[in-house]
Parts: structure tokens; sequence; C-alpha cells
């Protein structure tokens, strides 16, 4: 099963929309993961069933007992994230603040304090419209998005992959260039780069290259809204010769995209010109993942 | 609002490319005219503000987060930091002990419980600020390491930097990573309102309801700019006013906006459809900040 990844360093470039419509192109034969956890976008287009649940547990979180407690103040004085309160009613543990690090359990001489699991999303295994499965999931407010979600996600997708017998399994990012970004990364085959042609769209590219020329894999780029600056268009081109990557199309602006996405379709499901690029795009794509 | 205290305002939004950075810089820049203003870019794995933003950094500082350094001399090879690292950033392996820097919390514990005070706490450096004035606006970027990954300790020091050197610039503006999880918290922390950017599509309003909940969970003021306005359909502007949540201004879809944008210019200068939300965008904050 070759594995690739979606990704754009800057948000808003139409990544999600793109691995939609390769989702679509695709078919039967992918199976697909939502990796974009903190603002998961693919349901939208992709009518999950939410068949399957199950609540993600990540780290630990303090709990001070306040019966046990004697307000020695042990556990303010060692917190380095200043997630231990003091009020009138003792001292509480601040939870968006708490990094569960376990040392104030440690220290404290009467034993008031547990860690307890943390809660931070909810999987899910959906079978969605094209016929396949999809793995995606939703984090809660503040979570430590640690990539831990991701890698979670990713190997729940790869194992109906490799029980279905997929070729594809199609990976949408998240943007930036931190954990979510590595953890969707690691053990992927192909990255799939989409941009736009705006100074910030070029600079948050050559970031995430950057992080991803640290595995070997192979890269292509979609430029999206290409005629918007063509000179900066140019300026991304070179920047893909230079660096060895694939240019596989450049997407003029079109409100289909748009159109398409309230009517929770994929630009390959309308009469856009774009369809065919997507199509072109995918098979350069193909013939690239299968030349090893 | 109270004068003797600086205002701060977050730009944030659930899904990225809705315009933070269009609305911080055109904001700042807006506001510059006529009183000082600081704008602060924390989308740290990507900070892209400076684009817009003309001049040199006249000051460029490093930043450090502190981490375990292993002191051979005095190690017994207890395994007493092995057990006390929660996130097992610390690894005893045969007679060595090992120290995964991207994985290390700074939280300490295994420094202060360690019996020979064989793991001092020595600097790291994790990212870089630069630091530039220009005119009214003085202008703070926040630039994460690209082979770091938590973008939170940097984050968390760039916000105390900004209240140890700038505590007279009376409005302070911060550029915020897209999403819900904690990079997201630790930007917003302490500001005095937040500006939650979207656009009027079913992505845009699927993830401005992760931030709203977001927001709400953690009892921050906000209101919404719906940029692009004209580009999808009502549902965003509907939700606003059936959750009745503030609609601070709408940036109009106009092509002219977005070349700007992406040759890295300032559109509140000449584009006066821009002008003219920013300036709505401006009042109906200070309105919302003098209410209460």
């Amino acid at each position: 099963m070759t594995e690739i990844v979606v990704l754009s360093g800057k948000g808003g470039t139409g990544k999600t929309s793109v691995t939609a419509a390769l989702s679509v192109l695709i078919g039967k034969e992918a199976v697909i993961a939502d990796c974009d956890v903190d603002a998961a976008n693919m349901h939208l287009l992709l009518e999950p069933d939410f068949s399957e649940s199950y609540d993600f547990y990540s780290g630990e979180i303090a709990r001070i007992n306040s019966e046990l407690c004697s307000q020695c103040g042990r556990c303010q004085q060692v917190c380095r994230f200043g997630a231990i309160d003091f009020n009138e009613d003792g001292y509480k543990v601040s939870e968006l603040d708490c990094e569960g690090c376990d040392y104030c359990r440690k220290v404290c001489p009467e034993q008031a304090i547990e860690m307890l699991p943390r809660k931070s999303g909810i999987l899910y295994k959906s079978n969605i419209r094209t016929g396949t499965k999809m793995v995606h999931a939703t984090m809660g407010i503040g979570a430590d998005n640690s990539g831990k979600l991701v890698a979670r996600v990713k190997a729940e997708a790869k194992e109906i992959g490799q029980k279905e017998n997929k070729s594809i399994m199609l990976v949408d990012g998240s943007p930036g260039t931190g954990c979510p970004v590595v953890s969707a990364l690691a053990g992927a085959n192909y990255a799939l780069l989409v941009t736009e042609p705006t100074m910030s769209g070029l600079h948050d590219l050559k970031r995430v290259v950057k992080v991803i020329q640290r595995t070997r894999m192979k890269m292509g780029c979609i430029i999206n809204k290409s005629d918007l600056n063509p000179s900066m268009t140019d300026e991304i081109h070179q920047f893909l010769g230079e660096e060895n990557i694939t240019l596989l199309a450049d997407l003029h602006f079109d409100t289909e995209f748009n159109k398409a996405m309230i009517l929770k379709k994929t630009i390959v499901e309308t009469d856009s010109p774009i369809k065919l690029q997507i199509e072109e795009a995918w098979g350069k794509i193909v013939e690239t993942i299968s030349k090893k | 609002m109270d004068k003797s205290k600086p205002v701060k305002i977050a730009i944030a939004s659930g899904k990225g490319g809705t315009g933070k950075t269009l609305i911080s810089t055109n904001l700042a820049s807006y506001i510059s005219e006529k009183t000082d203003c600081l704008l602060v870019d924390l989308d740290v794995e990507e900070p892209n503000s400076k684009i817009f933003i003309e001049g040199d950094f006249s000051l460029q500082e490093e930043i450090f987060k502190a981490i375990p350094q292993w002191d051979e001399s005095r190690c017994t090879l207890c395994g007493a930091c092995t057990t006390n690292c929660k996130f097992h950033a610390v690894l005893q392996l045969g007679t060595m002990v090992a120290v995964f820097k991207e994985l290390c919390h700074s939280c300490y514990a295994c420094s202060e419980l360690c019996p020979e005070e064989a793991l001092p706490m020595k600097p790291h450096k994790i990212g870089e600020i630069g630091i530039l004035k220009n005119g009214a606006l003085n202008f703070m970027e926040c630039r994460l390491s690209l082979e770091e990954e938590q973008a939170v300790p940097l984050i968390n020091q760039a916000h105390e930097y900004v209240n140890q050197h700038f505590s007279d610039s009376s409005i302070q503006l911060f550029d915020c990573p897209p999403g819900t999880s904690c990079p997201v918290i630790a930007a917003t922390k302490n500001t005095d309102f937040v500006v939650l950017a979207t656009e009027p599509t079913p992505f845009g309003l699927n993830d401005l309801r992760l931030a709203i909940e977001t927001m709400r969970g953690l009892n921050k003021k906000f209101g919404v700019v719906i940029n692009r306005y004209g580009i999808g359909d009502d549902e965003v502007e509907n939700y606003c006013i059936s959750e009745e949540i503030p609609i601070l201004a709408r940036i109009p879809f106009d092509r002219k906006i977005a070349e700007d944008y992406s040759q890295g210019k300032i559109a509140v200068r000449g584009n006066e459809k821009l002008r003219k939300a920013i300036s709505e965008l401006f009042i109906n904050i200070e309105n919302h900040l003098n209410h209460d």
C-alpha cells in the first residue's frame, strides 16, 4: 500500500478540497485518513456514517483531593506550567495548563494528588460515499495536539487498508511544520503539496519542504489559484525545479470549488476544466509511485 | 478601555487561510496611522506577517527552553530520571542516559528529583524573535526552529517578552496559529478580546464552530470577521445571528484584495473596500471592550 500525505504549510490553500477530489477519483482503491484533526473538514464532502467511534486518551492530568491536602503549597512551587491555582477553596489544578508531568504528585507529602487519564478526542471509523472507509477524529477543546491522535488515525487507517487490500492510503495533513505534520509524514511514501501563488504561500511551502526533505520521499506540487499572481506562480515553478519537486498542475482560480463544497461535492464532480487537470495530476503521481 | 494597561487583541481562526494575517497586518497598519500599536506574529510554525511589514529587524534574539543535560561524572545510573519523566524524554540506555530534547516539556522533574544533581537544566535554542519599529508600529516576529516540534514554549516566552519590553504599547495585536489545540490556547491566553476570522463556506463554518466552542471554554470575549464575503453561502452569517455572536466586519470578496495580499502589500492604504471593513472592525472591537 502506498501512503500519500497531502500538506501545504500555509492553511487555506485548498489542501482538503484537493484530497477529497482525489478520494472521489481513486474510489474504492483508497483508504482515507483525515489527519488535520485540529480542523477536520473532509467529512463535509465525503459523507461518513460515523459507524464506529472510540474515545481517545492521551497523557494525564493531575487532580488534588482537597480532603487530603494540607495546603503546604509544594505542588504550586514545583509546577513549571502555572497549572496550580490557589484561592479560598484551596489548591486546584487548571486543566488547560496542566501538562501531566506528574512532578506535583511525586512531591506531595500528603499523597493528595492523583493522575487521571486525559480524554483528548474521539476517533471515528466510517464508511464514506466513495465506497471505501475513512478514519477521522475530533479533538477536545485545547487538547494537546502532539501528533499522538494523528499517529493513531494513521495507524487505524493503515490497518484497514492492509486488511482490505487497498493500494493507496490518502492522508490529509494539517497546516504548519510542527508535531502533527511530522506525525502525518511518518512512514509515508509520497508528499503531495498544495500551495497558492502568494508570498505567504511560497514562504510556508519552503518551510514545510525543508521538513519533508529530512525523509527521502518524493514530492509533487499543485499550485492552486495560479492566475492570481502569475509572477509568483513563476517563482514557485522555479523553486520546485531547484528542489526537484514535480509540478503536477497549475489550477486557475475557480468559484466552482466553493459552489461544489456548498453542494457537498468535490471539484471532480463538476463540469469545471479543473476536473481534467486533477485527473492528469493523479496520473503523474501514479507514474512516480509505481516506478520503484 | 483602561488606558493604563495595554489592550491585547488576538486574531485567530479554526480553519487556516481565512485571513488572520490579512486582518492582523492591515489592522495594525490602520491603527498605527493614529496611535502606537504592537503587532506580534505568534503563528510560530509559519510566521509570515513580516512579508507585509516594511523595514529590517533592528533586534534579533534567540529563544531557549530548558532541557536537562546529563553529567556523566555525577550519575550513579540509579534510573530515577527515567522513572520520573512522563514524556519518555530521558532514557537510561545501558550505562548512559540519553535526553530526547524534542520530547522534553521542561518540567524539571528529572533534574530536581535526581539525587546526584546529575541532570542540570541547560538552555536549548527553540526559535528566534525579530523586532522592528516602523513609525508608530512596533512589530515582533516569533519563528520556531524547523527542528522543533513544540510551538507552545516559544509562544509562552513571546508573551512574557511582550509584557517585559512593550508594556507601554497601548494596543497589542497577536496573529495566532490556526486550529483549536494547545498552540492557540497559549497564543490567546491573557488576551482581552479574540477576533475569529472565517469564510462563508461549509469548511469555514465547521471550523468556526470549533473555534467558538474553544473560546467559550476559555471564557473569552470574541467576535467574528467574515472574510471573502459573498464567495459562498449565508450559513456562517445565519449561525452567528442565531448564536448571538457579534459579526465585527465583513471583508468583501475582491480580487484586488487577494492580489495585493499575494504580493505582500498592505491593501488598507489604497483599497477603499478593505479600509471600510478594517475601520468598522476597529470601531466594533473598541465598542465591545468599552462596554464591560
